[in-house]
């Protein structure tokens, strides 16, 4: 207790000092906590960016690459795969319901979707929610569009805008189907994942921009389809989709038609378990968060090595004070556990500090990771690796203590009661 | 203990630091319980060392130094800092006090560092510490931090914190020296009563040998010390 409160007088004899140290500290465990914060929510984030889907399924190739052009709105899909087939899957007694996806438009860098009402119905992120509506209604109608709620903020569309879309998926699309206005009915709920950077429109609408292009290149001038055409149409044939995600009847089927689909005669096809390849993916890109730790770490251990230079060079003038803390009786144990005990009371303050600065910053700066990042940072109590984190800075702090206390030590020894100050 | 009447012997004490020559060699040094004893030691006599050594700072070589009747050669490290803290008061030339504790914190920290100094107390250690500071005339001190004090208060701060508890030894370094000359007489006064107040032994070392005939006793060091002859 005496020690305790000499420690705690003494720190705060050297306000100055003891704040600096104190915030330096503060700061490198913030960044620490902060950072593994980040790390769980992009974590959590990304491999909920779908769920409750057992199966995504596309043309033969790499499994990464369909996902990524089926759920992450990345790349190009290298063939398409047939109406028929998708039916043929859809019907399929273990399949309990499919979503199909069709894929190569876009608009003002936005990627366009063609889907079903199914999208609607049965696509779900994080643990199962659903997509949901803040306005409107989902997509019908040939020329319905429903908007992701990144692309209605930042393209500023309302509902009743009409809008064009381009052919190819680069930010600036090399022919523009502007014969075709489509117009916004509905726009989705913010969800945090790549849904929130699409466009949707049905399966009739993706194949209605394509009419006339049917010899892989754009009409003849004349002979362009406009609106008008296709509305007097009594169906639109929908003849390709890009790849389609799958629902089984039961889990326990999901390994069994993941099998028969990737060795199906009739078309090749890649069947990939979506949250299998997510957790695969993420140890792919893993190891940058890992970096980033080892940079906190680093950062931790320069705070402490600053906190052992100020207790070091305030030795010094202390010797004055080992001095008379020696003649009254205190031994050199005493000295030692004291700047121990100082270092550890400087580490323990910067860590509640840096934990204080945590939640502070994630208050202040959540709403803007997700509006610029969509990365949704939760604020929950520290988990059990901060814990670990926070417990080893203040034992560092202790460690790094006994280095002046040793030195503290060897002076209070040799000076004994003499000190020329 | 039997009642003893030597504070200090010292017989055939010679010491020399580490690797260094011989700084002191004393074939004989008594000092008698409740003695008030001036030390006469200019710079250089070895007084610092001598003082360390009676008080436990220091090592002596085993059976040539007994304080109070133990051979302090004898004890560990650990225990001569405990001797000290239960049986010395110690009062530094100047500088005495721990900068970051005000008045009352610096005068009860003998006491909170060792129980049987409190234990000596014989009331609880907020009135005894009012108490030393009324002897000294800074009761009106003790919230105030030790760094606006003047020297002078500060070192009636040090001899309030050395007497109090009542340890048989009171060793006072040149306390006086930082102080001019009504003050230096006010203080020793002080000094004087509150030891004999609490019948301790004191050994009071100087240079100035203007201050030797208010004691009981004087020795000067450089006659006593035979190092370097």
């Amino acid at each position: 207790m005496l020690l305790l409160h000499l420690a705690r007088q003494s720190l705060s004899n050297r306000l100055l000092t003891t704040s600096l140290t104190a915030l330096s500290i503060a700061f490198s465990v913030a960044l620490l906590v902060g950072v593994e914060n980040v790390r769980t929510g992009m974590r959590e984030s990304f491999s909920n960016t779908v769920s409750g889907t057992d199966l995504i399924v596309g043309s033969r190739g790499g499994t990464i690459q369909l996902m990524l052009y089926s759920v992450f709105g990345l790349g190009s899909p290298v063939a398409n795969i047939s109406h028929e087939t998708w039916e043929e899957w859809d019907d399929h007694p273990a399949v309990s319901w499919t979503i199909p996806y069709a894929l190569g438009d876009s608009h003002q860098g936005f990627r366009v979707i063609g889907t079903n009402e199914s999208f609607y119905e049965h696509y779900k992120y994080r643990g199962g929610q659903s997509i949901s509506l803040a306005e409107g209604r989902p997509a019908e109608e040939v020329f319905d569009v429903v908007l992701g709620s990144q692309v209605a903020e930042r393209l500023g569309y309302g509902l009743g805008d009409p809008i064009s879309v381009t052919h190819g998926i680069s930010d600036v699309g090399f022919m523009n189907h502007d014969e075709m206005p489509f117009e916004v009915i509905g726009i989705l709920d913010e969800t945090f994942t790549p849904v929130d950077r699409a466009i949707y429109v049905t399966l009739e609408g993706i194949t209605a921009i394509h009419l006339g292009w049917e010899e892989g290149g754009p009409p003849m001038p004349g002979e362009e389809i406009h609106a008008d055409h296709v509305h007097e149409m009594d169906e639109i044939h929908v003849s390709q989709i890009t790849s389609f995600f799958l629902g089984a009847e039961s889990r326990a089927y999901t390994l069994q038609l993941q099998r028969e689909i990737s060795t199906s005669e009739q078309e090749p096809l890649t069947a990939v378990i979506p949250g299998l390849a997510l957790s695969e993916m993420w140890q792919g890109i893993g190891y940058a968060e890992d970096g980033l730790m080892v940079i906190s770490g680093f950062v931790v251990l320069v705070g402490l090595l600053g906190m052992l230079v100020s207790i070091y060079t305030s030795l010094d003038a202390r010797r004055r004070e080992m001095a008379i803390l020696r003649a009254l009786g205190a031994g050199p144990r005493r000295i030692v556990s004291l700047l121990v005990l100082e270092a550890g009371l400087l580490s323990a303050l910067g860590a509640f500090l840096g934990v204080i600065f945590v939640y502070a910053g994630l208050a202040a700066l959540q709403p803007w990771l997700e509006g610029e990042f969509g990365l949704l940072v939760p604020i929950r109590v520290l988990d059990q690796a901060q814990l670990m984190y926070i417990g080893a800075v203040i034992i560092l702090g202790f460690v790094a203590g006994l280095v002046p206390a040793l030195k503290a030590y060897r002076t209070a020894l040799h000076d004994g009661l003499s000190v020329r100050v | 203990m039997i009642e003893a009447t030597e504070c200090i012997r010292a017989s055939n004490l010679s010491f020399g630091y580490a690797d260094g020559p011989t700084i002191l060699d004393i074939p004989d040094l008594t000092v008698q319980s409740g003695e008030r004893v001036f030390l006469y030691g200019p710079s250089g006599s070895g007084k610092t060392t001598l003082l360390g050594l009676i008080a436990g700072v220091l090592e002596p070589p085993p059976g040539t130094l007994s304080v109070l009747g133990h051979d302090v050669g004898a004890l560990s490290s650990a225990e001569r800092d405990h001797f000290r803290a239960s049986h010395i008061g110690y009062v530094f030339q100047m500088f005495n006090l721990i900068p970051y504790l005000n008045v009352r914190d610096n005068i009860a920290l003998p006491v909170r560092i060792n129980e049987e100094r409190k234990k000596r107390l014989g009331s609880s250690l907020d009135i005894a510490v009012k108490d030393a500071a009324a002897h000294l005339g800074i009761e009106q001190l003790l919230d105030e931090k030790v760094t606006r004090l003047s020297v002078g208060q500060q070192q009636r701060v040090a001899a309030a914190r050395a007497i109090l508890g009542s340890p048989e030894l009171i060793i006072a370094d040149e306390p006086t020296s930082s102080l001019d000359a009504n003050r230096r007489h006010a203080f020793l006064e002080l000094l004087f009563s509150n030891v004999a107040e609490a019948g301790s032994t004191l050994l009071f070392v100087s240079h100035d040998l203007g201050l030797a005939d208010q004691f009981d006793r004087s020795l000067s060091l450089p006659e006593l010390n035979h190092a370097g002859e």
